[in-house]
Order: structure tokens, then C-alpha cells, then sequence
């Protein structure tokens, strides 16, 4: 373990931990909120009672991922609703998801508890003469919470566990280290994730069962020693909330891909050295990441300008890369109040590649040769190319045929392509393993699909901050296409693979 | 603490529990309420501390009419004992005995309560599942009584009890209501235990009282045939215990 890659690995655990538990936390803490009166007002009224188990099961029903998913789109309605203000991204939509699915367990044990609560103890306290409240408190929530506290814990190891999902809403948590490290195929990040994560798990798990059997025994040291314990992790946890330093935080934002979590860290490094905090908001889909920098929950990232020109601004014509560039700064600022700093020096452009020696046995060497061979052969793509506007435009422009397309990560689209599932795959013209697994571009005579220089883009916030502006700048026109290139392929590779990080540090060192 | 019923009427959806049953019972008295399940004997004592609410009719305990009263406040002023005893599984024997003064507000001795029934003091400490059957509907009768109430309603009071028990805790019972001058009313489907403990008899039948006697004149026969039918069985085995002996 003295290796420097679970060293890195494990170093970035406590800050995205801490972030973790407190999603967690209140989650689960608004679950109890909601879950326990439910459970007292339906315990007599069977209509209620089913309806709120019917509706809490068909939540569970719901791929977390799914659930995530769905409330951006829902809180962007209600924001639009509510002349704005309300997030999309990040912590609020993690919280509500994670809620609605802790209530489930929580409202079935709490009723079930309840339930099975000895009639001859209620008889005996309605005999006493309590009233409904003195039964509830003195009798009822006693005798019922530790069969509660049951649910409870089942509801806290869901909710840590899917709680890793919140990455893919821009929330920072422990699911971090796990999409970078799936996308990388970086396997240390991944299993220092997931280590982090059962092990947050089976902690919390842990306490509330101590809480669980000092209620069960009536006694009191367990009970203390569990509350103690969960008062002590959040405040941990909460501990890096406090304000320190007068330079506010920075969100950068990544999509999904390696070339994204590399660009993040040095933009990071950059604004970091300026004596900015800087949190990443990593893994986003790429019209989340751009509406996430409108709405300001990201504060900066980097976007391709054939990806805006396409998806964003609808534009089917293909001008010359300057003209694009300059009419999409003038569209970023007057729609969104976004500042384009301008290019890296780079693109990334949608290509498609196919093996060398297949394209040579073949006699491919561009698009409009592909379209010959295309009905014999299986085309591999990531897994937003099919549905995207240059995939239509080069489809129709050579007449492409396939005889099958398959959809995969980006990192397993090569795997295909070199062991033979896929003949030719979406290719991104900055990949590394282009020049590595000595794969060939296919030209695109027609000139079907438009430029895709990689453009730094600063939301309202942060763009009216000089000192953020100088910070970047220099980042403007420094990244040719073969450094990019290689940093891409350092995170990469199958061998001595490094983080994006140090792919970073390497990119721009000073 | 006189009780007095007038036209009191009950119904479970659609099954006359009481039908117009009007009863008057004198302060310090031990009336025993005797008949088949489905009689209305339960009802009719559940009524007295407002656990049933009657559809019609007046129920006065000392001259207040309980069904105007709040039930809660109601009920802290009448000890309540009965069959599943129901003592609270989470709290120590000297809590279930307090509980009843907690919440007036008031506190209790649970000592004296706990030599009142006959259980060592020691026992305070000690959870209701660490006690015997008999035991348990002792610590009951304490907690009953800790509220200082003159009226108690025992409703199948020693009905889960073995026999050897059931006596015991039935003439100590008997000993206490004479003692503390209490008024108590008693459901129980055993006639021998009836006529052995109470003062007074009530039979019921289909929600109605079909007999109304002393112990003594039940054995009688004065009560009518429905009452004699019942007190024939005790009485035969009576006899033949007797006989037996001889």
C-alpha cells in the first residue's frame, strides 16, 4: 500500500467522505422527518397505510441511478416555474432522491413495529388513563423503536451505498473516486471508493445498532455511546464546511471521459495556485455540464465547439472553425451569460477509426470508402454518439449502413474495437490510443461534421472575477493536440496507468 | 362510591352489547358481573371508565356523569385490572406501579404499594417478565391502586391464573377491598368464584342483567331459573366434594 497511486487514491477519501456522510446524513435524517408521522397517521387509516406503501415501493423500484437522473429535469420544471434559483445540480436533487428511497424501509418497520405492539399493553395504558400522547410517548414509541431502529439501519446502508450515484448529478461523494476510476480504468481509485464506501456503510450500521440495542435493553451506555459516535462523524464531517480563507470556492466542472477529469485538475491547479478552494463536480453528461454552467452550479469546465454548435445551439452547417468559435462566444453570453476564454489549442473531434490493418485489407481511408463496406460490418460507439446530430449528419452524408451498432463506455469502446466485436468505433481525434493501438482516423471529405476545438468556458459568476480570468488565461492556446494526446494516454493505458491528477501535473508543469 | 346506570345501549355493528340496562351500586360494595361471552359484561364495566363509549344512556360513579367527562382524567380516578394484566414490558415493577400517579403528577409509595399486595420490596427493580403469572396481576392490583382510586373494576382479573393462584389472589383481593373500604366491580365467567368474593350477583344475558341476588340467595334459588341453571354446577360440585370427604 506504500505505492503512490493508492497514496493518491486514498488521500482524496476524507474530503469526498466528509461530503458523502453529510448527503447521507440528511437524507436519511429528512426520511425520519417524513417517514415517522407517516407512519403514526396511517397505522389506523388502512387506505393511507397502503397508499404510502405502494408509493414508497414503486420509488424502490426505480433504479437509483434512474431516480437521480429524473429529478434534474423535474427541479429545472420547478426552477423555470419559479423565475430560477432553485438547483438542478448537486446537493439537492441527490437529497431528494436519496430520501424518497430511504423512506421505504424506514415507514415499513416503523408501521410493522407499531403493528405488532402487544394490544393487552395498550389496553392497560387507555386503562391507566394517558392520553393519546402520554400512550405515544411514555408506551407506543418505547416499545416500538427497536424494531424501528431495524429499518432505520437498513435505510442508512442503502442510502450510503446509492449515495455514490450522487456523482452523476454533480454532487461530490464518495462515487467520485468510482466514476473516475470506471472511466480511467484506473482500478485503485475504484476499489479505494469502494472501500471508503463499505466502509462509511458498515460504520454507520454499526452505531445504529448500538443505538439499536441500548433501546431494545433499555440501556443507557450503548445508547450514548452510538448517539456519540454519530454526533462525532458529522461533526467530522461538517468540519470542512466551516468558512476558511476569504477566496470563495470554485466548482469545476468534467463530463465523463478521461481528457475531462485531466482538463478539470488543471484548470483546479491553476485556480488552487491562485488561492481559490476548488471543489469538482466530475462525471456530468455533456447538456448537463453546459446547463449546469448556466444555471451557476458549475462555475467552469471545458466544452467542445461542435458539441454547442450541434447540441446547444441546434446549427446543421459546418462554417470554418474561427467563424464558429466567434458567433458561439457571442450565443454562450447573450443566452447563458457564459464567457468563452477561448481555445486550449486543441480538438477533440468525432471521428471514426477503425484498426490499421483492417482499414488497409479493406481499402478504407475515409468516410465515403466506409460506405461500401459498411453493410458487413459492426459499428462500436459511445454511448451518446448514436443519438447525436453528427452521427445523423454523417450517416446521410455517405449513406452509412451497418450491419449492427453496439453502445459502450468510452474506455470499453477500444476494448471492442481491438479484440473484433466492433469493425470501426466513434473515435475522438485528442485519444491517446489512436497513435497507441495504431488505430487510423477515416477522413471526412464532405466535411459532414463540424470543428470541435476545446473551448474554456466560465460561468456568470466566475467570469466577472478578473483575478479568475488572469488565473486561466494562460491557459488559452497552450495545449497542442499531441500533448493532450499523451496526457489522455498516461490515464489511459493499461500499464502504470496514472491518475488524472498527476496526467495533470504533467500536462502543465511549472 | 355509588354507581348509578340509567337506559344505558350499546351496539358492535349491528350485536346489542347492552339493552336499556339501568343498575344502581351502593359505595363499598363487591358486585360480581356473571354470564356467557357475548353477554355484555365486559361492555358494561368498560363503560363505567369510559373505554366504551355507550350509544345511549347515563353512567354516574359519585354522582358525576362519566360520559360528559374527558375519558383520560376519567379513567385515572378508577383502578383497572384485567385478564392479559397488560403491565408495561419496558419499565421496572416499581414504574408500572408509579405510572398512574406520574401522570397526575402526584408520586406513590411503591414500597408500601408492594407489601399492600403481598410482593417483597425488592421486587421494585425488577422487569414484569422476570415475575410469575400471579406475581405479575399483584404488581396489576398495585398499580390499580396507586392512584389512590376508591372505585376498581376487575375485568376476568385472575381468569389466566392456576387454580392454587387464582384462589390466593382472589381472598387477598377480597381482604384489600374490605381493608381500603373500596368499591369494587367484578366480570368473571366463573359462578363459584362469584359467589365466593362479591356481596352481590348480576347475571347477564343478551346484553341484559336476568338476575340480581346475594350470594346466598342465588344458592337459594330466588334469583329465577336462568341464575339457579348456573348456580347448579358449583353447587353439585360442591356436593360431591363433600361426599367424597365423607
Amino acid at each position: 500500500m506504500s505505492d503512490p497511486r493508492w497514496i493518491a487514491a486514498f488521500a482524496q477519501v476524507p474530503g469526498l467522505a466528509a461530503q458523502h456522510v453529510l448527503l447521507a446524513a440528511a437524507a436519511l435524517g429528512l426520511a425520519l422527518f417524513i417517514s415517522l408521522p407517516l407512519a403514526l397517521a396511517a397505522r389506523r387509516r388502512p387506505r393511507l397505510r397502503a397508499t404510502a406503501l405502494a408509493a414508497a415501493g414503486l420509488v424502490q423500484t426505480i433504479p437509483g441511478l434512474a431516480l437521480l437522473a429524473l429529478f434534474y429535469p423535474l427541479l429545472l420544471a420547478l426552477s423555470a416555474l419559479l423565475g430560477g434559483g432553485v438547483p438542478a445540480l448537486g446537493f439537492l436533487p441527490s437529497l431528494l432522491a436519496l430520501t424518497v428511497y430511504a423512506v421505504l424501509p424506514i415507514l415499513r418497520n416503523a408501521l410493522a413495529a407499531l403493528a405488532g405492539l402487544d394490544p393487552a399493553v395498550l389496553q392497560a395504558a387507555d386503562g391507566m388513563g394517558m392520553t393519546a400522547a402520554q400512550k405515544l410517548r411514555l408506551v407506543e414509541a418505547p416499545l416500538a423503536a427497536p424494531v424501528a431502529m431495524a429499518g432505520v439501519r437498513t435505510a442508512a446502508v442503502w442510502t450510503i451505498g446509492t449515495a455514490t450515484l450522487a456523482t452523476t448529478v454533480g454532487q461530490p461523494s464518495l462515487g467520485n473516486l468510482i466514476f473516475a476510476g470506471l472511466q480511467t480504468e484506473n482500478w485503485v481509485l475504484v476499489v479505494a471508493g469502494c472501500v471508503a464506501a463499505a466502509g462509511l456503510a458498515l460504520a454507520a450500521d454499526g452505531l445504529l445498532a448500538l443505538i439499536e440495542r441500548g433501546l431494545a435493553a433499555r440501556r443507557r451506555l450503548p445508547l450514548w455511546l452510538g448517539l456519540a459516535g454519530i454526533a462525532f462523524g458529522l461533526a467530522g464531517a461538517a468540519l470542512p464546511l466551516a468558512p476558511r480563507g476569504d477566496r470563495p470556492t470554485i466548482t469545476v466542472g468534467a463530463k465523463n471521459f478521461s481528457e475531462q477529469f485531466i482538463l478539470a485538475r488543471v484548470i483546479g491547479a491553476r485556480l488552487e495556485r491562485a488561492g481559490y478552494r476548488v471543489r469538482y463536480s466530475e462525471g456530468l453528461g455533456s447538456g448537463v455540464a453546459w446547463r449546469a454552467l448556466g444555471q451557476g452550479d458549475i462555475d467552469v469546465y471545458v466544452d467542445y465547439s461542435g458539441t454547442l454548435w450541434a447540441n446547444a445551439m441546434g446549427r446543421r452547417d459546418t462554417p470554418p472553425a474561427a467563424r464558429m468559435n466567434e458567433e458561439i462566444g457571442r450565443w454562450a453570453w447573450t443566452t447563458a451569460g457564459v464567457t468563452v476564454l477561448g481555445s486550449l489549442g486543441f480538438e477533440n473531434a468525432y471521428a471514426l477509426a477503425m484498426r490499421g490493418d483492417r482499414a488497409r485489407a479493406l481499402g478504407i481511408a475515409s468516410m465515403a470508402d466506409l460506405a461500401r463496406a459498411a453493410p458487413q460490418l459492426t459499428l462500436g460507439a459511445d454511448l451518446e454518439f448514436l443519438d447525436r446530430p453528427e452521427w445523423a449528419a454523417i450517416r446521410s452524408a455517405y449513406r452509412l449502413r451497418f450491419a449492427a451498432t453496439r453502445a459502450y463506455a468510452p474506455s470499453f469502446m477500444y476494448r471492442a474495437l481491438a479484440s473484433g466485436q466492433a469493425d470501426v468505433i466513434s473515435a475522438f481525434s485528442s485519444d491517446g490510443r489512436i497513435a497507441a493501438d495504431g488505430l487510423i482516423v477515416l477522413a471526412d471529405p464532405a466535411h459532414a461534421v463540424p470543428a470541435y476545438d476545446a473551448l474554456l468556458l466560465v460561468g456568470h459568476r466566475a467570469g466577472g472575477d478578473p483575478a479568475i480570468r488572469a488565473a486561466l488565461g494562460p491557459l488559452i492556446g497552450a495545449i497542442p493536440v499531441a500533448r493532450m494526446r499523451t496526457a489522455n494516454y498516461l490515464v489511459d493505458r493499461d500499464a502504470d496507468k496514472k491518475s488524472p491528477a498527476e496526467a495533470a501535473g504533467w500536462l502543465l508543469p511549472e | 362510591m355509588d354507581i348509578a346506570i340509567e337506559g344505558l345501549t350499546h351496539s358492535y355493528g349491528g350485536h346489542a352489547a347492552l339493552v336499556d340496562v339501568s343498575l344502581r351500586i351502593a359505595g363499598g360494595s363487591f358486585v360480581a358481573l356473571v354470564g356467557a361471552s357475548g353477554s355484555g359484561k365486559s361492555t358494561l364495566l368498560r363503560a363505567i371508565n369510559g373505554l366504551v363509549r355507550p350509544d345511549a344512556g347515563i353512567v354516574r360513579v359519585g354522582g358525576r356523569d362519566v360520559t360528559a367527562e374527558e375519558p383520560a382524567r376519567l379513567r385515572r380516578s378508577i383502578g383497572y385490572v384485567f385478564q392479559n394484566i397488560g403491565l408495561f414490558p419496558h419499565m421496572s415493577v416499581a414504574e408500572n406501579i408509579a405510572i398512574g400517579p406520574r401522570l397526575s403528577g402526584r408520586s406513590v409509595d411503591v414500597a408500601a404499594m408492594l407489601r399492600l399486595v403481598g410482593l417483597p420490596e425488592d421486587y421494585g427493580t425488577r422487569r414484569p417478565a422476570e415475575l410469575s403469572g400471579g406475581e405479575q396481576q399483584r404488581v396489576g392490583v398495585a398499580r390499580a391502586l396507586a392512584t389512590e382510586a376508591r372505585l376498581v373494576l376487575l375485568d376476568e382479573p385472575f381468569g389466566a391464573l392456576d387454580p392454587v393462584t387464582r384462589d390466593a389472589l382472589g381472598r387477598a383481593y377480597r381482604a384489600l377491598h374490605d381493608r381500603l373500604g373500596l368499591t369494587s366491580v367484578m366480570v368473571t365467567h366463573d359462578m363459584a368464584e362469584a359467589l365466593l368474593l362479591a356481596d352481590r350477583v348480576l347475571v347477564m344475558a343478551a346484553g341484559r342483567i336476568v338476575a340480581d341476588a346475594t350470594p346466598a340467595g342465588m344458592l337459594a334459588g330466588e334469583a329465577g331459573p336462568e341464575a339457579a341453571a348456573l348456580v347448579a354446577v358449583p353447587a353439585r360440585q360442591a356436593a360431591a366434594l363433600a361426599a367424597l370427604a365423607r
